[in-house]
Protein backbone atom coordinates (compact mmCIF):
# COMPACT_ATOMS: atom_id res chain seq x y z
CA UNK A 1 0.00 0.00 0.00
CA UNK A 2 1.12 3.37 -0.96
CA UNK A 3 3.04 5.67 1.63
CA UNK A 4 0.41 8.30 3.44
CA UNK A 5 1.33 11.79 2.12
CA UNK A 6 0.50 15.20 3.55
CA UNK A 7 -1.26 17.26 0.83
CA UNK A 8 -4.00 19.19 0.94
CA UNK A 9 -7.27 17.43 0.17
CA UNK A 10 -8.52 19.81 -2.58
CA UNK A 11 -4.90 18.89 -4.64
CA UNK A 12 -5.89 15.11 -3.63
CA UNK A 13 -9.17 15.21 -5.11
CA UNK A 14 -7.31 16.52 -8.62
CA UNK A 15 -4.70 13.79 -8.58
CA UNK A 16 -7.64 11.47 -8.34
CA UNK A 17 -9.62 13.11 -11.51
CA UNK A 18 -5.86 13.04 -12.73
CA UNK A 19 -5.54 9.06 -12.13
CA UNK A 20 -9.02 8.81 -13.78
CA UNK A 21 -7.22 10.32 -16.97
CA UNK A 22 -10.31 12.40 -17.88
CA UNK A 23 -10.72 13.82 -20.90
CA UNK A 24 -12.07 17.15 -20.64
CA UNK A 25 -12.33 19.71 -17.41
CA UNK A 26 -14.07 22.54 -18.02
CA UNK A 27 -14.81 24.99 -14.89
CA UNK A 28 -15.05 28.51 -13.92
CA UNK A 29 -13.04 29.37 -10.24
CA UNK A 30 -15.11 30.13 -7.06
CA UNK A 31 -13.97 29.91 -3.50
CA UNK A 32 -13.02 27.10 -2.30
CA UNK A 33 -13.42 25.07 -4.70
CA UNK A 34 -10.74 26.83 -6.97
CA UNK A 35 -7.33 24.85 -5.54
CA UNK A 36 -9.07 21.49 -7.37
CA UNK A 37 -9.78 23.17 -11.18
CA UNK A 38 -6.37 25.37 -10.49
CA UNK A 39 -4.08 22.35 -10.01
CA UNK A 40 -5.67 20.36 -12.84
CA UNK A 41 -5.03 23.44 -15.35
CA UNK A 42 -1.25 22.97 -14.21
CA UNK A 43 -1.30 19.00 -15.00
CA UNK A 44 -2.60 19.71 -17.54
CA UNK A 45 -0.44 22.74 -18.78
CA UNK A 46 2.51 20.51 -17.87
CA UNK A 47 1.65 17.79 -20.26
CA UNK A 48 1.17 15.10 -17.29
CA UNK A 49 -2.60 14.74 -18.00
CA UNK A 50 -3.87 14.23 -21.92
CA UNK A 51 -6.95 16.69 -21.52
CA UNK A 52 -8.82 19.46 -22.90
CA UNK A 53 -9.05 22.45 -19.96
CA UNK A 54 -12.17 24.69 -20.80
CA UNK A 55 -11.97 27.77 -18.82
CA UNK A 56 -15.26 28.84 -19.34
CA UNK A 57 -16.89 32.16 -18.70
CA UNK A 58 -19.58 31.01 -16.00
CA UNK A 59 -20.73 28.07 -14.52
CA UNK A 60 -23.39 27.88 -16.90
CA UNK A 61 -21.25 27.49 -19.46
CA UNK A 62 -18.82 25.18 -17.49
CA UNK A 63 -22.03 22.72 -17.14
CA UNK A 64 -23.01 22.76 -20.41
CA UNK A 65 -19.62 22.29 -21.84
CA UNK A 66 -19.33 19.16 -19.80
CA UNK A 67 -22.89 18.17 -20.88
CA UNK A 68 -21.18 18.22 -24.53
CA UNK A 69 -17.98 16.89 -23.67
CA UNK A 70 -19.79 13.59 -22.13
CA UNK A 71 -22.18 13.25 -24.89
CA UNK A 72 -19.46 13.15 -27.27
CA UNK A 73 -18.08 10.26 -25.24
CA UNK A 74 -15.01 12.25 -23.37
CA UNK A 75 -14.74 11.14 -19.59
CA UNK A 76 -15.28 14.44 -18.07
CA UNK A 77 -15.08 16.47 -14.82
CA UNK A 78 -16.19 19.93 -13.30
CA UNK A 79 -15.70 21.38 -9.65
CA UNK A 80 -17.48 24.29 -8.03
CA UNK A 81 -19.21 25.56 -4.89
CA UNK A 82 -21.85 27.61 -3.36
CA UNK A 83 -23.13 30.66 -6.07
CA UNK A 84 -21.28 28.62 -8.67
CA UNK A 85 -23.43 25.82 -8.36
CA UNK A 86 -26.37 27.77 -8.43
CA UNK A 87 -25.56 29.04 -11.31
CA UNK A 88 -25.18 25.74 -13.27
CA UNK A 89 -28.70 24.95 -11.75
CA UNK A 90 -30.66 25.15 -15.07
CA UNK A 91 -28.21 22.96 -16.74
CA UNK A 92 -27.72 20.12 -14.02
CA UNK A 93 -31.19 18.43 -14.57
CA UNK A 94 -30.23 18.65 -18.21
CA UNK A 95 -27.11 15.75 -17.42
CA UNK A 96 -28.91 12.92 -15.70
CA UNK A 97 -31.92 12.86 -18.25
CA UNK A 98 -29.37 12.68 -21.23
CA UNK A 99 -28.06 9.56 -19.20
CA UNK A 100 -24.62 11.74 -19.04
CA UNK A 101 -21.70 10.39 -16.41
CA UNK A 102 -20.04 13.86 -15.87
CA UNK A 103 -18.38 13.61 -12.18
CA UNK A 104 -18.33 16.92 -10.70
CA UNK A 105 -16.33 17.74 -6.84
CA UNK A 106 -18.83 20.22 -4.85
CA UNK A 107 -16.85 22.01 -2.34
CA UNK A 108 -19.98 23.03 -0.13
CA UNK A 109 -20.05 26.89 0.80
CA UNK A 110 -22.77 28.29 2.00
CA UNK A 111 -25.51 30.50 -0.25
CA UNK A 112 -25.41 34.11 -0.35
CA UNK A 113 -26.84 36.04 1.54
CA UNK A 114 -24.86 37.63 3.48
CA UNK A 115 -22.13 36.53 1.62
CA UNK A 116 -20.16 33.57 2.87
CA UNK A 117 -17.34 31.99 1.77
CA UNK A 118 -17.65 29.62 4.23
CA UNK A 119 -18.46 25.75 4.61
CA UNK A 120 -22.00 24.49 5.17
CA UNK A 121 -24.67 22.18 3.01
CA UNK A 122 -26.86 24.98 1.43
CA UNK A 123 -25.16 24.93 -2.15
CA UNK A 124 -26.20 21.16 -2.13
CA UNK A 125 -29.67 21.12 -0.74
CA UNK A 126 -31.10 23.90 -3.13
CA UNK A 127 -29.97 20.63 -5.45
CA UNK A 128 -31.97 18.47 -4.21
CA UNK A 129 -33.92 17.08 -7.65
CA UNK A 130 -31.52 17.55 -10.32
CA UNK A 131 -31.21 13.39 -10.29
CA UNK A 132 -27.32 13.19 -10.25
CA UNK A 133 -26.03 10.43 -7.46
CA UNK A 134 -24.44 12.14 -4.48
CA UNK A 135 -21.95 11.04 -1.93
CA UNK A 136 -20.19 13.15 0.91
CA UNK A 137 -16.71 12.79 2.34
CA UNK A 138 -15.88 12.68 5.70
CA UNK A 139 -12.47 13.27 5.65
CA UNK A 140 -9.08 14.28 2.99
CA UNK A 141 -8.66 10.65 2.12
CA UNK A 142 -12.52 9.46 1.28
CA UNK A 143 -12.66 12.64 -1.10
CA UNK A 144 -9.57 10.85 -2.94
CA UNK A 145 -11.19 7.04 -3.07
CA UNK A 146 -14.88 8.82 -3.96
CA UNK A 147 -14.03 10.69 -7.03
CA UNK A 148 -12.78 7.41 -8.24
CA UNK A 149 -15.30 5.67 -7.25
CA UNK A 150 -17.55 8.31 -8.54
CA UNK A 151 -16.45 7.97 -12.25
CA UNK A 152 -16.32 3.96 -11.86
CA UNK A 153 -20.49 4.09 -10.84
CA UNK A 154 -21.67 7.22 -13.19
CA UNK A 155 -20.05 5.25 -15.99
CA UNK A 156 -21.13 1.67 -15.33
CA UNK A 157 -23.71 0.74 -18.30
CA UNK A 158 -26.58 0.02 -15.44
CA UNK A 159 -26.11 3.03 -14.37
CA UNK A 160 -25.15 6.04 -16.51
CA UNK A 161 -25.88 8.69 -14.66
CA UNK A 162 -24.12 11.81 -13.48
CA UNK A 163 -22.47 11.71 -9.85
CA UNK A 164 -21.47 14.85 -7.17
CA UNK A 165 -18.73 13.81 -4.42
CA UNK A 166 -19.55 16.78 -1.82
CA UNK A 167 -16.17 17.80 0.39
CA UNK A 168 -16.50 20.68 2.90
CA UNK A 169 -15.49 23.61 1.50
CA UNK A 170 -12.45 24.81 3.83
CA UNK A 171 -12.95 22.42 7.15
CA UNK A 172 -11.95 19.69 4.24
CA UNK A 173 -11.08 22.07 1.05
CA UNK A 174 -8.16 23.53 2.52
CA UNK A 175 -6.33 20.99 4.94
CA UNK A 176 -3.33 19.31 4.72
CA UNK A 177 -3.47 15.92 5.82
CA UNK A 178 -2.40 12.41 5.08
CA UNK A 179 -3.44 10.65 2.28
CA UNK A 180 -2.57 7.38 0.23
CA UNK A 181 -2.41 8.31 -3.11
CA UNK A 182 -2.74 4.86 -5.42
CA UNK A 183 -0.42 4.80 -8.66
CA UNK A 184 -1.71 4.54 -12.08
CA UNK A 185 -1.73 0.49 -12.26
CA UNK A 186 -3.76 0.20 -9.31
CA UNK A 187 -6.42 3.02 -10.60
CA UNK A 188 -6.49 1.17 -13.71
CA UNK A 189 -7.53 -2.07 -12.32
CA UNK A 190 -10.64 -0.36 -10.93
CA UNK A 191 -11.24 2.32 -13.74
CA UNK A 192 -11.61 0.58 -16.74
CA UNK A 193 -12.06 3.57 -19.74
CA UNK A 194 -15.20 4.46 -20.41
CA UNK A 195 -16.79 3.08 -23.68
CA UNK A 196 -19.91 4.99 -24.30
CA UNK A 197 -22.72 2.63 -25.88
CA UNK A 198 -24.27 5.82 -27.64
CA UNK A 199 -22.57 9.05 -27.84
CA UNK A 200 -22.29 12.02 -30.59
CA UNK A 201 -20.30 10.89 -34.21
CA UNK A 202 -20.87 12.51 -37.06
CA UNK A 203 -20.39 9.34 -38.72
CA UNK A 204 -22.67 8.05 -37.16
CA UNK A 205 -25.76 10.71 -36.11
CA UNK A 206 -27.79 10.24 -33.11
CA UNK A 207 -30.21 13.13 -31.67
CA UNK A 208 -29.40 13.94 -27.49
CA UNK A 209 -31.63 15.91 -25.42
CA UNK A 210 -35.28 16.05 -27.51
CA UNK A 211 -38.51 17.83 -26.22
CA UNK A 212 -39.95 15.73 -24.28
CA UNK A 213 -43.72 15.72 -25.44
CA UNK A 214 -46.88 15.42 -22.78
CA UNK A 215 -47.22 12.05 -24.23
CA UNK A 216 -43.12 11.06 -23.18
CA UNK A 217 -42.32 13.15 -20.26
CA UNK A 218 -44.18 11.25 -17.74
CA UNK A 219 -42.02 8.19 -18.78
CA UNK A 220 -39.00 9.62 -19.35
CA UNK A 221 -38.62 11.50 -15.84
CA UNK A 222 -40.09 8.03 -14.49
CA UNK A 223 -37.24 6.47 -16.24
CA UNK A 224 -34.23 8.43 -15.06
CA UNK A 225 -36.04 8.42 -11.44
CA UNK A 226 -35.76 4.60 -11.55
CA UNK A 227 -31.83 4.71 -12.91
CA UNK A 228 -30.97 6.83 -10.22
CA UNK A 229 -33.17 4.57 -7.46
CA UNK A 230 -31.26 1.69 -8.94
CA UNK A 231 -27.95 3.29 -9.11
CA UNK A 232 -27.45 2.18 -5.51
CA UNK A 233 -27.01 -1.54 -6.13
CA UNK A 234 -23.77 -0.19 -8.34
CA UNK A 235 -22.75 2.44 -5.71
CA UNK A 236 -22.41 -0.56 -2.89
CA UNK A 237 -20.83 -2.75 -5.63
CA UNK A 238 -18.14 -0.55 -6.10
CA UNK A 239 -17.60 0.18 -3.00
CA UNK A 240 -17.34 -3.28 -2.55
CA UNK A 241 -14.59 -3.87 -5.38
CA UNK A 242 -12.91 -0.69 -4.01
CA UNK A 243 -12.20 -2.30 -0.49
CA UNK A 244 -11.12 -5.81 -1.42
CA UNK A 245 -8.77 -3.82 -4.01
CA UNK A 246 -7.44 -1.25 -1.88
CA UNK A 247 -8.27 -2.31 1.96
CA UNK A 248 -10.56 0.97 2.74
CA UNK A 249 -14.13 -0.56 2.53
CA UNK A 250 -17.21 1.99 2.24
CA UNK A 251 -20.76 1.92 2.98
CA UNK A 252 -23.92 3.77 2.07
CA UNK A 253 -24.38 4.21 6.11
CA UNK A 254 -21.83 3.62 8.71
CA UNK A 255 -22.56 2.99 11.99
CA UNK A 256 -19.93 4.20 14.76
CA UNK A 257 -20.98 2.59 18.56
CA UNK A 258 -24.27 2.06 17.77
CA UNK A 259 -25.04 -0.76 20.00
CA UNK A 260 -27.28 -0.24 23.01
CA UNK A 261 -27.18 3.72 21.94
CA UNK A 262 -30.54 4.95 23.13
CA UNK A 263 -29.72 8.37 20.93
CA UNK A 264 -28.01 8.02 17.75
CA UNK A 265 -26.16 11.63 16.18
CA UNK A 266 -26.60 11.47 12.35
CA UNK A 267 -24.42 13.82 10.12
CA UNK A 268 -23.04 13.91 6.67
CA UNK A 269 -19.60 15.07 5.57
CA UNK A 270 -16.47 16.25 8.08
CA UNK A 271 -18.45 17.02 11.12
CA UNK A 272 -19.03 12.89 11.71
CA UNK A 273 -15.14 12.90 12.38
CA UNK A 274 -15.37 15.52 15.30
CA UNK A 275 -19.11 14.11 16.56
CA UNK A 276 -17.30 10.18 16.65
CA UNK A 277 -14.76 11.99 19.57
CA UNK A 278 -17.75 13.59 21.07
CA UNK A 279 -19.06 10.34 20.80
CA UNK A 280 -16.18 8.49 22.68
CA UNK A 281 -15.97 11.34 25.33
CA UNK A 282 -19.65 10.68 26.10
CA UNK A 283 -19.38 6.97 26.32
CA UNK A 284 -16.66 7.11 28.49
CA UNK A 285 -19.15 9.16 30.67
CA UNK A 286 -21.60 6.37 30.05
CA UNK A 287 -24.14 7.75 28.30
CA UNK A 288 -25.59 5.76 25.73
CA UNK A 289 -24.94 7.30 22.41
CA UNK A 290 -24.06 6.41 19.09
CA UNK A 291 -23.59 7.58 15.62
CA UNK A 292 -24.83 7.29 12.35
CA UNK A 293 -23.93 9.50 8.83
CA UNK A 294 -24.67 9.24 5.57
CA UNK A 295 -21.85 8.46 2.79
CA UNK A 296 -24.68 8.21 0.12
CA UNK A 297 -27.67 11.01 -0.26
CA UNK A 298 -28.73 10.52 -3.36
CA UNK A 299 -30.12 7.53 -3.95
CA UNK A 300 -31.42 8.34 -0.55
CA UNK A 301 -30.53 4.92 1.17
CA UNK A 302 -33.41 4.05 3.37
CA UNK A 303 -33.01 0.42 3.49
CA UNK A 304 -29.47 0.67 4.89
CA UNK A 305 -30.50 3.99 7.22
CA UNK A 306 -33.17 1.54 9.18
CA UNK A 307 -31.35 -1.16 9.99
CA UNK A 308 -28.49 0.90 11.23
CA UNK A 309 -30.80 3.06 13.43
CA UNK A 310 -32.78 0.12 14.76
CA UNK A 311 -33.66 -0.05 18.71
CA UNK A 312 -32.70 3.59 18.61
CA UNK A 313 -35.48 5.18 20.46
CA UNK A 314 -33.89 8.75 19.35
CA UNK A 315 -32.73 10.64 16.94
CA UNK A 316 -30.90 13.72 16.76
CA UNK A 317 -30.24 15.13 13.81
CA UNK A 318 -27.87 17.24 12.62
CA UNK A 319 -28.30 19.73 9.61
CA UNK A 320 -26.29 21.78 8.04
CA UNK A 321 -28.82 23.91 5.57
CA UNK A 322 -31.71 25.50 6.62
CA UNK A 323 -35.00 25.26 4.69
CA UNK A 324 -36.33 28.91 5.68
CA UNK A 325 -39.83 28.20 6.54
CA UNK A 326 -40.29 24.68 6.42
CA UNK A 327 -40.72 21.39 8.55
CA UNK A 328 -37.25 21.11 9.68
CA UNK A 329 -33.26 20.33 7.71
CA UNK A 330 -33.03 18.68 4.68
CA UNK A 331 -31.85 15.80 5.98
CA UNK A 332 -34.50 15.62 8.62
CA UNK A 333 -37.01 15.93 6.39
CA UNK A 334 -36.29 12.66 4.67
CA UNK A 335 -35.44 10.50 7.79
CA UNK A 336 -38.54 11.90 9.01
CA UNK A 337 -40.60 10.98 5.68
CA UNK A 338 -38.58 7.48 5.44
CA UNK A 339 -39.58 6.55 8.48
CA UNK A 340 -43.24 7.70 9.13
CA UNK A 341 -44.94 4.28 7.94
CA UNK A 342 -42.69 2.17 10.34
CA UNK A 343 -43.99 0.92 13.64
CA UNK A 344 -42.08 1.75 16.70
CA UNK A 345 -40.26 4.68 15.13
CA UNK A 346 -37.82 6.54 16.98
CA UNK A 347 -38.49 10.27 17.88
CA UNK A 348 -36.70 12.64 15.86
CA UNK A 349 -35.03 15.88 16.40
CA UNK A 350 -33.54 18.37 14.52
CA UNK A 351 -30.85 20.71 14.98
CA UNK A 352 -29.15 23.59 12.67
CA UNK A 353 -25.58 23.61 13.13
CA UNK A 354 -22.43 24.88 11.67
CA UNK A 355 -24.08 27.55 9.24
CA UNK A 356 -21.76 29.93 6.43
CA UNK A 357 -18.55 28.47 8.74
CA UNK A 358 -19.53 28.86 12.03
CA UNK A 359 -17.19 26.24 13.88
CA UNK A 360 -19.16 22.74 14.77
CA UNK A 361 -17.47 21.73 17.95
CA UNK A 362 -17.47 18.41 20.45
CA UNK A 363 -19.08 20.96 22.88
CA UNK A 364 -21.82 21.63 20.06
CA UNK A 365 -22.35 17.56 19.87
CA UNK A 366 -22.72 16.98 23.79
CA UNK A 367 -25.60 19.65 23.89
CA UNK A 368 -27.08 18.53 20.74
CA UNK A 369 -27.07 14.92 22.75
CA UNK A 370 -28.19 16.50 26.15
CA UNK A 371 -30.86 18.33 24.91
CA UNK A 372 -32.27 15.38 23.11
CA UNK A 373 -32.34 13.06 26.09
CA UNK A 374 -34.27 15.91 27.25
CA UNK A 375 -36.97 15.98 24.58
CA UNK A 376 -37.20 12.28 24.97
CA UNK A 377 -38.63 12.98 28.45
CA UNK A 378 -40.93 16.07 27.08
CA UNK A 379 -41.49 16.88 23.79
CA UNK A 380 -40.28 20.10 22.50
CA UNK A 381 -42.34 23.02 21.15
CA UNK A 382 -39.94 24.10 18.65
CA UNK A 383 -39.81 21.24 15.04
CA UNK A 384 -36.14 22.37 15.02
CA UNK A 385 -33.61 24.52 16.45
CA UNK A 386 -30.69 25.75 15.69
CA UNK A 387 -27.37 25.76 17.52
CA UNK A 388 -24.87 28.23 18.54
CA UNK A 389 -26.95 30.89 18.39
CA UNK A 390 -25.36 34.13 19.53
CA UNK A 391 -28.29 36.20 21.58
CA UNK A 392 -28.30 39.57 23.12
CA UNK B 1 -1.91 14.76 20.29
CA UNK B 2 0.00 18.13 20.07
CA UNK B 3 -2.59 21.13 18.91
CA UNK B 4 -0.43 24.18 17.66
CA UNK B 5 -1.75 27.98 17.04
CA UNK B 6 0.03 30.06 14.79
CA UNK B 7 -0.64 33.58 14.91
CA UNK B 8 0.58 36.01 12.68
CA UNK B 9 -0.71 38.59 9.89
CA UNK B 10 -1.47 38.02 6.18
CA UNK B 11 1.56 37.86 3.92
CA UNK B 12 4.03 36.15 7.08
CA UNK B 13 3.60 32.45 5.83
CA UNK B 14 1.45 31.22 8.89
CA UNK B 15 -0.13 29.39 7.10
CA UNK B 16 2.93 27.77 4.98
CA UNK B 17 4.25 27.08 8.21
CA UNK B 18 1.51 24.83 9.28
CA UNK B 19 1.54 23.00 6.21
CA UNK B 20 5.40 22.49 5.95
CA UNK B 21 4.90 21.16 9.95
CA UNK B 22 2.23 18.96 9.27
CA UNK B 23 3.81 17.07 5.30
CA UNK B 24 6.97 16.86 7.44
CA UNK B 25 5.33 14.90 10.46
CA UNK B 26 3.15 12.87 8.36
CA UNK B 27 6.30 12.36 6.20
CA UNK B 28 8.05 10.94 9.93
CA UNK B 29 4.64 8.60 10.28
CA UNK B 30 2.76 10.45 12.42
CA UNK B 31 -0.77 11.57 11.80
CA UNK B 32 -1.45 15.45 11.00
CA UNK B 33 -3.22 18.30 10.28
CA UNK B 34 -2.72 21.86 9.50
CA UNK B 35 -5.73 24.63 8.20
CA UNK B 36 -5.85 28.01 8.32
CA UNK B 37 -8.52 29.98 10.55
CA UNK B 38 -10.35 30.46 6.61
CA UNK B 39 -11.18 34.14 7.93
CA UNK B 40 -11.08 36.78 5.09
CA UNK B 41 -7.52 37.03 5.34
CA UNK B 42 -5.36 39.63 3.92
CA UNK B 43 -2.08 40.79 3.48
CA UNK B 44 -1.02 42.76 7.25
CA UNK B 45 -4.44 41.88 8.82
CA UNK B 46 -3.95 39.11 11.95
CA UNK B 47 -4.27 35.97 10.52
CA UNK B 48 -4.28 32.19 12.28
CA UNK B 49 -3.12 28.66 11.45
CA UNK B 50 -3.57 25.35 13.37
CA UNK B 51 -1.68 22.51 13.19
CA UNK B 52 -2.58 18.98 14.87
CA UNK B 53 0.31 16.19 15.56
CA UNK B 54 -0.73 12.93 16.36
CA UNK B 55 0.78 8.96 16.88
CA UNK B 56 -2.95 7.57 16.24
CA UNK B 57 -6.21 8.79 13.22
CA UNK B 58 -6.94 12.64 14.23
CA UNK B 59 -10.69 12.61 14.18
CA UNK B 60 -11.70 16.10 14.89
CA UNK B 61 -12.34 19.21 12.34
CA UNK B 62 -12.89 22.04 15.21
CA UNK B 63 -10.41 24.74 15.47
CA UNK B 64 -7.27 25.03 17.75
CA UNK B 65 -9.20 26.17 21.30
CA UNK B 66 -6.99 24.43 24.14
CA UNK B 67 -2.95 24.93 21.88
CA UNK B 68 -0.52 22.97 23.84
CA UNK B 69 1.85 25.48 21.85
CA UNK B 70 1.48 28.99 20.68
CA UNK B 71 3.48 30.69 18.20
CA UNK B 72 3.74 34.35 16.95
CA UNK B 73 5.34 35.67 13.97
CA UNK B 74 4.95 38.83 14.65
CA UNK B 75 5.43 40.82 17.67
CA UNK B 76 3.25 43.47 16.94
CA UNK B 77 0.05 40.49 17.49
CA UNK B 78 0.98 40.71 20.94
CA UNK B 79 -0.61 44.22 21.29
CA UNK B 80 -4.21 43.05 19.47
CA UNK B 81 -4.74 39.34 20.14
CA UNK B 82 -4.83 37.23 23.22
CA UNK B 83 -2.29 34.82 22.15
CA UNK B 84 -1.85 32.75 24.82
CA UNK B 85 -5.72 32.33 25.09
CA UNK B 86 -6.88 28.84 25.95
CA UNK B 87 -3.17 27.03 25.98
CA UNK B 88 -2.73 24.00 28.01
CA UNK B 89 -0.95 23.81 31.24
CA UNK B 90 2.54 23.26 30.93
CA UNK B 91 2.09 24.69 27.24
CA UNK B 92 4.71 26.53 25.27
CA UNK B 93 4.75 29.97 23.41
CA UNK B 94 7.40 30.88 20.73
CA UNK B 95 8.12 34.16 20.12
CA UNK B 96 9.06 36.73 17.54
CA UNK B 97 11.17 38.96 19.35
CA UNK B 98 14.11 40.91 20.72
CA UNK B 99 12.86 40.59 24.54
CA UNK B 100 14.05 37.83 26.49
CA UNK B 101 12.13 35.11 27.54
CA UNK B 102 12.31 36.45 31.31
CA UNK B 103 10.55 39.34 29.87
CA UNK B 104 7.97 37.80 27.49
CA UNK B 105 6.69 35.55 30.66
CA UNK B 106 6.56 38.97 32.65
CA UNK B 107 4.62 40.49 29.99
CA UNK B 108 1.83 37.99 29.33
CA UNK B 109 1.55 36.71 32.56
CA UNK B 110 1.68 33.04 31.66
CA UNK B 111 3.41 30.27 33.28
CA UNK B 112 4.26 28.55 30.71
CA UNK B 113 7.86 27.05 28.95
CA UNK B 114 8.72 30.35 26.62
CA UNK B 115 11.19 30.54 23.94
CA UNK B 116 12.04 33.62 22.27
CA UNK B 117 13.84 34.81 19.08
CA UNK B 118 14.59 38.07 16.84
CA UNK B 119 12.96 36.65 13.52
CA UNK B 120 12.43 39.27 12.03
CA UNK B 121 16.35 40.21 12.10
CA UNK B 122 17.53 36.91 10.72
CA UNK B 123 15.00 36.73 8.23
CA UNK B 124 16.35 40.18 7.20
CA UNK B 125 19.48 39.02 7.33
CA UNK B 126 19.29 35.61 5.41
CA UNK B 127 16.74 36.48 3.24
CA UNK B 128 16.45 40.30 3.01
CA UNK B 129 12.20 40.18 3.44
CA UNK B 130 10.77 40.50 6.89
CA UNK B 131 9.20 37.03 6.19
CA UNK B 132 9.47 34.89 9.45
CA UNK B 133 7.73 31.99 9.10
CA UNK B 134 10.64 29.08 8.38
CA UNK B 135 12.64 31.28 10.85
CA UNK B 136 10.10 30.41 13.29
CA UNK B 137 10.17 27.14 12.49
CA UNK B 138 13.69 26.93 13.62
CA UNK B 139 12.06 27.72 17.06
CA UNK B 140 9.70 25.23 17.39
CA UNK B 141 11.75 23.14 16.43
CA UNK B 142 14.17 23.66 19.00
CA UNK B 143 11.88 24.33 21.89
CA UNK B 144 9.50 21.15 21.00
CA UNK B 145 11.26 18.84 18.53
CA UNK B 146 7.56 18.17 17.23
CA UNK B 147 9.52 16.85 13.82
CA UNK B 148 12.35 15.86 12.24
CA UNK B 149 14.69 17.87 11.31
CA UNK B 150 15.19 16.08 8.20
CA UNK B 151 11.47 15.82 6.87
CA UNK B 152 11.31 19.58 7.41
CA UNK B 153 14.46 20.33 5.59
CA UNK B 154 12.27 18.13 2.94
CA UNK B 155 9.20 20.36 3.34
CA UNK B 156 11.21 23.51 3.06
CA UNK B 157 13.32 22.22 -0.23
CA UNK B 158 9.92 21.05 -2.23
CA UNK B 159 7.78 23.82 -0.90
CA UNK B 160 10.49 26.84 -2.02
CA UNK B 161 12.42 25.31 -4.72
CA UNK B 162 15.35 27.99 -5.49
CA UNK B 163 14.62 29.64 -2.43
CA UNK B 164 14.87 26.86 0.08
CA UNK B 165 18.58 27.32 0.91
CA UNK B 166 18.33 31.05 2.44
CA UNK B 167 15.14 29.72 4.16
CA UNK B 168 17.19 26.83 5.63
CA UNK B 169 19.88 29.03 6.47
CA UNK B 170 17.38 31.47 8.49
CA UNK B 171 16.02 28.52 10.26
CA UNK B 172 19.41 27.03 10.94
CA UNK B 173 20.19 30.31 13.18
CA UNK B 174 16.99 30.34 14.81
CA UNK B 175 17.77 26.73 15.87
CA UNK B 176 21.03 28.36 17.48
CA UNK B 177 20.01 31.82 18.99
CA UNK B 178 16.53 30.77 19.71
CA UNK B 179 16.32 30.80 23.93
CA UNK B 180 14.32 28.33 25.75
CA UNK B 181 13.05 28.81 29.53
CA UNK B 182 11.43 26.67 31.42
CA UNK B 183 8.30 27.39 32.67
Amino acid sequence: MAKRIGMEVSIAASEAVKLADVDLIAAYPITPQTHIVEHLAEVVADGELDAAFVPVESEHSAMSCCIGSSAAGARTFTASSSQGLALMHEMLFIAPAMRLPIVMVVANRALSGPISIWNDHSDIMAEQDIAWIQTFAENGQEVFDLVLHAFRVAEDSKVLLPMIVNMDGFTLSHVIEPIEILDKAEVDKYLPPYKPKVRLDPRKPVSMGLVGVPEIYTEAKKATNEALINSKKVVVKAWKEFGDLFGRYYNPVESYKTEGAEVILITMGSISETAMTAIDKMREKGLPVGLVRFRLWKPFPATEFKKAIAGAQTLAVVDRALSPGGACGPVAEEIKAALYAERGRPKVFNFIAGLGGRDVTVENFEEIVSRAFTYAKKRPKQLYEMIGVREI
Amino acid sequence: MIEIRIHGRGGQGAVTSAELVAIAAIDDGKYAQAFPSFGPERRGAPVAAFIRVSDKPIRTREKVYGPNVVMVLDPSILKIVNVAAGLKDGGTVIINTSKTPEEMARLLNVKAKIATVDATKIAMESMGVPITNTTMLGALLKSTGIVSNDALGKAIDKRFGRIAEKNKTAFNRAMTETIVREA
